[in-house]
């Protein structure tokens, strides 16, 4: 007599989750690859990318993602607190203005000159935006709009910091190495640090006031304190990108002010999918080089460029990384019955 | 501490352009009383709570909380000295689990500083703190999402989250409004605990019976004028108390 083995098809997320979304129950390495795969994919992609590109053209095209990757990360953290900034050029700016100004009139090391333009310039920044921290929605907004196109104009007419011929021949990272790997670790810690932060009771109180600063309120806590907060960790990261991308190119400019720096990172967070920081992550790795690669069709590129991007959003409004996480979730095997 | 004087409102005035919604309200509550404020739609009920925590600045008047002014302060100020109020709509963190809407105030200065509270411990004050009110542990139903409970619950859970505070003088915006009867049956006895316990109490509210079994006390506000103020019984026997109600809600 033998009995016909049946099976039924269960979901692979269901059993390993005990209770809650953070205590997994783990019974065979399948499961525990299930759970450990898309945590350590994205840290071994950015890691062995820039050394199967090496120095090419597309190796500096990896650190330039990830100089906007960080950008969108510091969006991603301050969207996630509520405040829809677009002044993300506004750290960028700041930042490499800090760095090139103390590297190109005091000549500090380039060891220096990236804490102080990252502590330093969001310290400024935090001081320029804390006054505006009880304007909400798109009023916040344009202030941090308007604040970079204003460093912009003064840099331009006072002619203060180099004016319209930016700081010159700065110190270089001493090889290409060091300042590729610099950036990928820092997009791979501030990815999975902000991941852990948000979840943390800390970053329960600051999505708390994204969605009911009144309940936050009557809960005891001073919500400007924590945007203030949430700023100056924001941008920190947008400062210490600036700087990074000011030494790599060994000179600061206006440019560094320009309104680029604000929308690639905005439009990698809404591709990728905001809130949960890899989305943010994963856009600007597809935004980035793709916009490298169109370069060889000319004027086109940004007509081109703008169509890829309202096509992704049109299909997929939620963002890539929450369409992937939700199919991820959805992987089934059978189980005998 | 008997007839310690715990919230002092004197001659509080509040204007919205023409409307006057408070107006010239004073009034002295003693700890451990149990208020209830009622009033017509639109009688200044709610007003008069956001005056008192800070969410609306008074045109003019004064507040004193435990003999030290409170006008004007900021309502996170005020909810850290131990006043602590639920919301007439509810209000809460619709997308997070039941229990972590509770990490918010217990996070806040004031809990710190009592103490207790700290890192991981958070989670589980804050499942105690709702099985206490009605969320059976051993159910899925404080870890579910808060958007997916039935709004009696949500009721509850927005309860939970000012008890979470620790406060000293609980402030209800119409707690009971969209309950069940049932609910309001089972939620009414842990109010009334809280009060024995020593809590300090006021509640806005248009289930006049109910609140008549729990409150000792009640400020009657009609058009922002305080028109009478007592104990149930006799307010609700002034012909002026009637006529703001023209007999529509007197119930029993």
């Amino acid at each position: 007599m033998t009995e016909a083995v049946r099976y039924r098809r269960e979901r692979i997320d269901r059993g390993i989750k005990a209770r809650s979304d953070s205590i997994f129950m783990l019974s065979s390495y399948r499961e525990m690859l299930y759970l450990v795969l898309p945590r350590v994919l994205p840290i071994a992609a950015l890691l062995c990318l820039p050394l199967a590109m090496g120095g090419s053209y597309w190796g500096k095209v990896i650190f330039y993602a990830c100089i906007f990757a960080l950008l969108a990360l510091s969006w991603d953290l301050l969207a996630s607190v509520g405040l829809v900034s677009l002044g993300q050029a506004l750290f960028f700016g700041i930042g490499s203005y800090v760095a090139g100004g103390f590297n190109f009139y005091l000549k500090w090391p380039i060891f220096l000159t990236i804490p102080v333009a990252t502590l330093g310039g969001a310290l400024i920044c935090t001081v320029l935006l804390v006054p505006v921290v009880r304007l909400r929605g798109v009023y916040f907004s344009m202030v941090t709009l308007i604040i970079p196109l204003l460093f912009d104009h003064l840099i331009e007419t006072l002619g203060i910091l180099g004016g319209t011929h930016g700081l010159l021949s700065l110190t270089p990272f001493p090889n290409h190495w060091l300042a590729i790997y610099i950036a990928v670790i820092a997009v791979v810690g501030c990815l999975f640090g902000f991941r852990r932060m948000i979840t943390e009771d800390y970053g329960l109180v600051l999505r708390g006031i994204k969605d009911d600063d009144r309940v936050v309120m009557a809960g005891g806590i001073n919500i400007y304190w924590y945007k203030a907060q949430a700023i100056f960790i924001a941008s920190a990261v947008g400062c210490f990108a600036g700087a990074l991308m000011t030494h790599y190119y060994q000179f600061v400019g206006r440019s560094a002010f320009a309104l680029d720096n604000t929308i690639l990172p905005l439009a990698g967070a809404v591709l990728g999918g905001p809130g949960s920081f890899a989305g943010a992550t994963l856009g600007t790795f597809i935004l980035v080089p793709l916009s490298e690669a169109l370069r060889a069709l000319g004027g086109l590129r940004m007509a081109l460029y703008g169509i890829i991007l309202i096509a992704a959003l049109a299909v997929l409004p939620e963002g890539i990384f929450h369409y992937i996480e939700r199919k991820y979730h959805q992987f089934e095997r059978d189980v005998r019955i | 501490m008997q007839n310690e004087v715990i919230l002092k409102v004197e001659t509080l005035t509040k204007r919205f352009g023409g409307v006057v919604a408070v107006d010239d309200v004073s009034f002295k509550l003693q700890k451990g009383e149990f208020l209830g404020l009622i009033g017509p739609n639109g009688s200044g009920k709610t007003t008069l709570i956001n005056l008192i925590t800070g969410f609306v600045k008074p045109t003019s008047g004064k507040i004193t909380y435990r003999e030290k002014e409170i006008t004007g302060k900021a309502p996170y100020t005020i909810a850290c000295l131990g006043i602590s109020r639920s919301f007439q709509m509810v209000r809460t963190f619709h997308k997070l689990p039941a229990f972590k809407n509770l990490i918010v105030p217990l996070y806040s200065p004031r809990v710190k500083k009592l103490g207790g509270g700290k890192y991981g411990e958070r989670d589980d004050i804050a499942v105690d703190l709702l099985d206490d009110l009605g969320f059976e542990r051993d159910s899925f139903v404080p870890y579910k999402v808060a958007g997916s409970l039935p709004h009696g619950y949500l009721k509850r859970l927005d309860l939970a989250r000012c008890m979470a505070l620790r406060p000293d003088l609980l402030i209800l915006d119409e707690l009971f409004s969209g309950m069940a009867m049932s609910e309001v049956a089972a939620t009414l006895p842990m109010i009334e605990k809280f009060n024995r316990e020593g809590l300090t109490i006021v509640m806005a509210e248009h289930r006049l019976k109910e609140l008549f079994r729990v409150a000792n006390r009640v400020i009657v506000l009609n058009f922002g004028r305080r028109i009478a103020d007592g104990p149930p019984k006799e307010v609700m026997n002034k012909e002026e108390v009637q006529k703001a109600y023209l007999g529509t809600e007197v119930e029993g």
